[in-house]
């Protein structure tokens, strides 16, 4: 069965926030759309992004690391969202395993928020509709783009090449191989929601000496 | 599904204009033209597909709300600064521009002044200024990064971005010093990440890590400045422990050259060649001798009885004290790291060598069947320039490179083409009172690279010329003019007054410029009678930044997507390691209200003021409009090289060189918009001494001779400026009080020394040096009026290392002061591990002024947000070599940003919780869009 999903390597993530825009340029103007923003030329803006970057330190200087993390819905293989929801809107794809919302069932009731462990969702004050990451479900299958433009916008745009697309249920595609190559892992696996995208590790190349 | 095929979409390609990285992309618009999606374009040899944030938010700049869509005009009695405006015609703005230039044209030219920030047409602009007369005439490099141009220019012949770069495809250890985002964005970051992803190590050196040091293997936390003791102390190292490339040296550098040990010249023999000691034969013979053993080191009797040494020697001789001790005090960087680092660029330049198997002949007629790779590459840029003394450590930088053998091999360095060009590449530039007359063209370009003393602009006291004093004997080598000094010295009258100032696209009023409170006050200031100092201001911008509640006169910019453009081999453009490369923008919609591009209205000043190079000999109009100047204006009568290489002759059938060619702007559309040329293999390495590239070029016009381009590792051109401030040269002499300036600074050979502002400080009042970092969703000031991007960066902190608060009695997230000797800014702090201690930084130019940009007065970027700017003084404190010196460096001018030093202490309980200092807020003014509550952008059918 297929599990489309996203791998993201923080070992080349510059944090550059292309994949932010990128995708909401897509999804506002896209079947996920609009993705408003409050307070635009305000005060504390504040918009709906389907991906967003984190930005933390690891360890103490001179040995800190920076380390720039995006984060998106999960499309979790066992997605809590998904049995809360009162109406059925929140649902998991059969054919993909895309977890999707449908605007039309959705009372905006933000269950599915409370019950995400990872934050990935995003109400939408105005449609009154919770809005989220939909793996480009409109560009992925569009067979009016080229086949090679068949990919999640902020797929496209990375320009570190830091996140791979595919199916991590075929161990040929890229994706699983990434995963298997470079000890990718799953965010809060304790959760029991098996998250279908993966990050790939910092790995450091030698060089460090032990002499500072 | 297909949720956008049924709708009909128009898809267009042009040039990203977001930063200055200029990616191809690809534009859909829906059927009422709006821009619905912005990508890569993939076939783009720059970006290949891939966009950054900013490009993919180009949208929210399209419609921004803080577009100017009006040319206006100060209401009449109202003050300066005000924001007062009234809108006018374009004819009436034609007409008012037209009358006072013609005036200033005829009686002083240089009475007008034409500066311009990151505008990408610096070949329409200098050629503008050169036709008009005026001197005064520069872009931003001068306060960018002109030390990393002339740093390598006057040493490689070549340099970093757009000149050359590093060849992560086949480097196995790369090491990049400071290096803001967009020099270059896109394509580096693919590069990095494919680097590391076939195994490099990737090494930075820079006292924050942030955006591209996150990834980095191993950080190098230096302190800022300080980046010329550390690359001389890895060059003693390499030297030695015999980790250099001695057959490169030899063969492609100045090393083995003699310098006589009386005036510092190079020892010639009388056809002026350079000579080497000859081991063999134990006498001097020419350079590249066939047979010859040239000695790198000792000291040798020339005919004529005085003493030379090879100008290795002598380098040898200089990093003799740069101990990695002794560098470690200066960086900070442990002893046994730095010897570490040098040994593993050492070794892995010597011991991982390959070999290509490209055949090539060099300019000496000899032929090589291949070429050595050595995998060793670098990147720098802002970091080592932003300072003054980054000329000399940029000098140090490009030995380092030469050291190890890695100019323009493949794992090293390599150029792009226009470059390499000869030592110095030039053009001429004016060099004396005369050369600016009435109704006349400047004789020389008011930009170029002077060879010698003589070449620079002063009149017979030795004194500026320049209303920037740029090519004087305050900073003699500044290649790209200093922007930062222009409104201080106009408003000051000196060297003289100007009358008026016309700024594209530079933010003057704030973050680009220095000691931004005062030169607020100097556009505002008043004489005895009245007058405001610097008579007249235009303004040309795009979006009302805090620069244009000054303007006399305001004249509204397009934007990218509505105008047309060059990315020209004249000015800077986006060339790959194995060809030339141009682009263009052609506009994907139509243009906001009345505005209209810079360059229409340049061309339009230019045929109504008649300057020649836009005239027909009848006195009409040459060019219709920027479109049809680019297709027919050729750099001289049929020389057939114009803005645009691509698809020459009459039908596009030449690259390069050819005649114009009616359609070539569809050619460009076409193709997607740029042109790349594709040289043979044998062009595509070693080209300071590639006989067959060297001709080519020449050929090409991109050189004006074909001569090989020999490394300077020992500067004689340094020297001559040294020798003349000794008084033992003829020719144009420095006034006296600057001599002993010039002896310094003009060294030969690098060395280094602490930035002059830091000499000038009290460092221990102000202990810590204070940098900015470029974010990667931000350009500049730009971006805060773009509604995504300024919810990523709304506001920023001091970030500063833990300790440091805690030592001054501070908690993160905390309101202090930031003080410096010229001023102090209170802002909110933000503990950070990843900063060097000594340090603290913030990002650059989110700060903005209250009501500027079309911001609410209660947005965050005014209240929260804080610039570094009013610490930073534009001019040194008075000093031995005078009162009114430029923070700069003192061979290039390049403005000192980073030498700042600086204290912190918490803000008292009562203060207000807001950024300091404040001033008048901007009012939007007549033509600017509304500023909607809520953006729910949706381009396109709803469902």
């Amino acid at each position: 069965m297929t599990q489309l999903a996203l791998v993201i390597d923080l070992n080349v993530c510059v944090g550059c926030h292309a994949c932010v825009t990128s995708c909401k340029e897509w999804n506002t103007s896209g079947s996920a759309g609009p993705m408003p923003d409050d307070r635009p030329y305000d005060h504390d803006p504040s918009g709906v992004f389907f991906n967003r970057v984190q930005t933390f330190e690891v360890g103490e200087f001179p040995h800190a690391e920076t380390i720039h993390f995006p984060k998106s819905c999960l499309h979790c293989e066992d997605p809590p969202c998904v049995p809360v929801c009162p109406t059925g809107a929140s649902y998991k794809r059969e054919e993909d395993g895309i977890v999707l919302v449908d605007y039309d069932k959705c009372i905006g009731c933000k269950y599915c928020s409370w019950a995400c462990p990872y934050g990935a969702r995003e109400f939408d004050e105005h449609g009154k509709v919770m809005k989220k990451c939909t793996l480009c479900v409109d560009r992925i299958y569009d067979d009016s783009l080229p086949e090679s433009e068949r990919l999640p916008a902020c797929v496209m745009a990375c320009p570190a090449k830091a996140r791979i697309f595919g199916d991590v249920h075929d161990p040929d595609s890229e994706a699983s191989r990434m995963i298997r190559e470079n000890h990718g892992y799953q965010l809060m696996p304790e959760w029991g929601t098996q998250p279908a995208n993966h990050y790939l590790p910092r790995h450091i190349r030698g060089g460090q000496t032990e002499t500072s | 599904m297909s949720a956008n095929a049924d709708e009909k979409q128009l898809v267009k390609h042009t040039t990203c204009y977001m930063c200055a990285c200029r990616c191809g992309i690809r534009v859909t618009l829906n059927e009422e033209g709006k821009v619905r999606y912005i990508q890569g374009n993939p076939d783009h040899p720059l970006n290949k597909g891939v966009i950054c944030a900013k490009g993919s938010s180009g949208i929210m700049k399209q419609y921004s709300p803080a577009r100017l869509t009006r040319p206006l005009k100060r209401k009449e009695g109202a003050p300066r600064g005000d924001g007062q405006f009234e809108p006018i015609s374009w004819e009436e703005a034609f007409d008012i521009l037209e009358k006072r230039l013609a005036h200033l044209r005829a009686t002083d030219p240089k009475k007008f002044a034409l500066f311009t920030g990151r505008d990408q047409m610096q070949a329409l602009t200098g050629l503008f200024a050169r036709q008009f007369g005026t001197p005064n005439y520069a872009a931003h490099g001068g306060f960018c990064s002109v030390n990393m141009a002339a740093g390598m220019i006057y040493t490689i012949g070549g340099s970093f971005w757009e000149f050359g770069g590093p060849d992560l495809e086949r480097a196995r250890v790369f090491m990049m010093f400071g290096t803001a985002e967009d020099h270059h964005s896109n394509p580096l970051k693919t590069a990095i990440s494919e680097f590391k992803r076939r195994g490099g190590r990737f090494i930075s050196v820079n006292p924050v890590r942030t955006g591209y040091s996150a990834i980095a293997d191993e950080w190098v936390p230096i302190r800022p400045g300080t980046d010329g003791a550390f690359i001389m102390a890895m060059m003693k190292v390499l030297i030695d422990e015999g980790l250099f490339d001695r057959d490169f040296l030899v063969e492609y550098t100045n090393a083995a050259q003699l310098v006589r040990e009386d005036d510092g010249k190079i020892a010639r023999d009388d056809n002026g060649g350079p000579l080497w000691w000859d081991e063999a034969s134990e006498g001097v013979v020419p350079f590249k001798t066939e047979g010859a053993q040239p000695a790198l080191e000792g000291a040798y009797r020339l005919s004529d009885g005085s003493v030379a040494r090879p100008a290795f020697e002598l380098l040898r001789e200089r990093l003799a004290e740069c101990t990695p001790q002794w560098a470690e005090e200066i960086t900070g960087i442990p002893a046994a790291d730095i010897v570490r680092l040098a040994r593993e660029l050492g070794e892995t330049a010597l011991h991982q060598a390959f070999e290509l198997p490209i055949a090539w002949t060099d300019s000496w007629g000899r032929r090589h069947e291949t070429v050595t790779g050595r995998p060793v590459a670098f990147h720098a840029m802002r970091g080592l320039a932003a300072h003054s003394n980054g000329f000399q450590t940029i000098r140090a930088f490009s030995l380092l490179l030469t050291l190890l053998g890695t100019i323009d091999r493949p794992g090293g360095f390599r150029h792009k083409a226009p470059y390499p060009r000869p030592i110095p590449p030039g053009p001429q530039i004016m060099t004396k009172p005369e050369d600016v007359q009435p109704n006349t063209p400047l004789n020389g370009a008011p930009l170029g690279s002077p060879a010698s003393p003589d070449d620079l602009f002063v009149d017979e006291n030795g004194e500026p010329l320049r209303i920037d004093k740029a090519f004087s004997w305050e900073h003699p080598l500044s290649l790209h003019g200093l922007m930062h000094n222009v409104i201080t010295n106009a408003w000051r009258g000196d060297p003289y007054k100007i009358d008026t100032l016309l700024i594209f696209m530079a933010n003057m009023a704030w973050n680009s410029t220095m000691n931004t409170a005062e030169v607020r006050k100097m556009l505002n200031d008043r004489d005895e009678n009245g007058e405001y100092k610097i008579p007249f201001l235009v303004v040309c911008d795009a979006f009302q930044s805090e620069m244009v509640a000054f303007a006399d006169l305001v004249l509204p910019d397009t934007t990218y997507l509505e105008r047309h453009d060059c990315i020209s081999l004249l000015d800077r453009p986006i060339s790959e390691y194995e060809g030339p490369v141009d682009s263009v923008r052609i506009p994907v919609v139509e243009p906001m209200g009345e505005c209209k591009p810079f360059q229409e209205v340049l061309v339009e000043l230019a045929s109504r003021l008649k300057l020649p190079a836009f005239t027909r000999e009848d006195g009409s109009r040459k060019f219709k409009d920027y479109p049809d100047f680019v297709v027919n204006f050729e750099t001289a009568p049929g020389s057939g090289i114009g803005f645009l290489a691509g698809w020459r002759g009459k039908d596009g059938s030449k690259a390069i060189r050819g005649e114009p060619n009616p359609k070539q702007w569809e050619m460009y559309e076409k193709n997607g918009c740029f042109f790349a040329y594709h040289m043979p293999k044998e062009h595509h390495y070693m080209r300071n001494w590639n006989r067959g590239y060297l001709e080519w070029a020449h050929e090409m016009g991109f050189i004006a001779k074909s001569d090989p381009i020999v490394i300077h590792l020992y500067s004689e051109i340094l020297q001559d400026f040294r020798l003349a401030a000794q008084g033992k040269r003829p020719g144009k002499q420095p006034p006296e009080r600057l001599r002993k300036r010039i002896e310094t600074y003009f060294d030969p050979l690098p060395f280094f020394y602490r930035p002059i502002e830091v000499q000038l400080s009290d460092t221990e009042k102000y202990p810590l040096a204070a940098v900015t970092q470029r974010p990667m969703a931000m350009y500049h000031s730009w971006d805060s009026q773009n509604a995504w991007l300024r919810q990523i960066h709304t506001y920023n902190y001091l970030y500063m290392s833990p300790e440091l608060g805690r030592k001054h009695g501070f908690e993160d997230g905390d309101w202090v002061w930031v003080e410096s000797m010229h001023g102090k800014v209170r802002v909110q702090c933000r503990f950070s591990q990843a900063v060097e201690p000594g340090t603290v930084w913030t990002w650059n130019a989110i700060g903005k002024n209250a009501g500027a940009w079309n911001l609410t007065p209660e947005a965050n970027e005014s209240t929260q947000g804080f610039l570094l700017n009013h610490l930073i003084s534009e001019e040194l404190p008075a000093h031995e070599f005078g009162e009114h010196i430029s923070n700069s460096d003192p061979v290039t001018g390049q403005a000192g940003w980073y030498d700042v030093r600086v204290r912190v202490y918490p803000a008292k309980p009562d203060e207000e919780k807001r950024t300091w200092p404040r001033f008048k807020a901007d009012k939007p003014v007549p033509g600017e869009p509304r500023r909607p509550d809520v953006v729910a952008y949706f381009a396109g059918k709803r469902r």
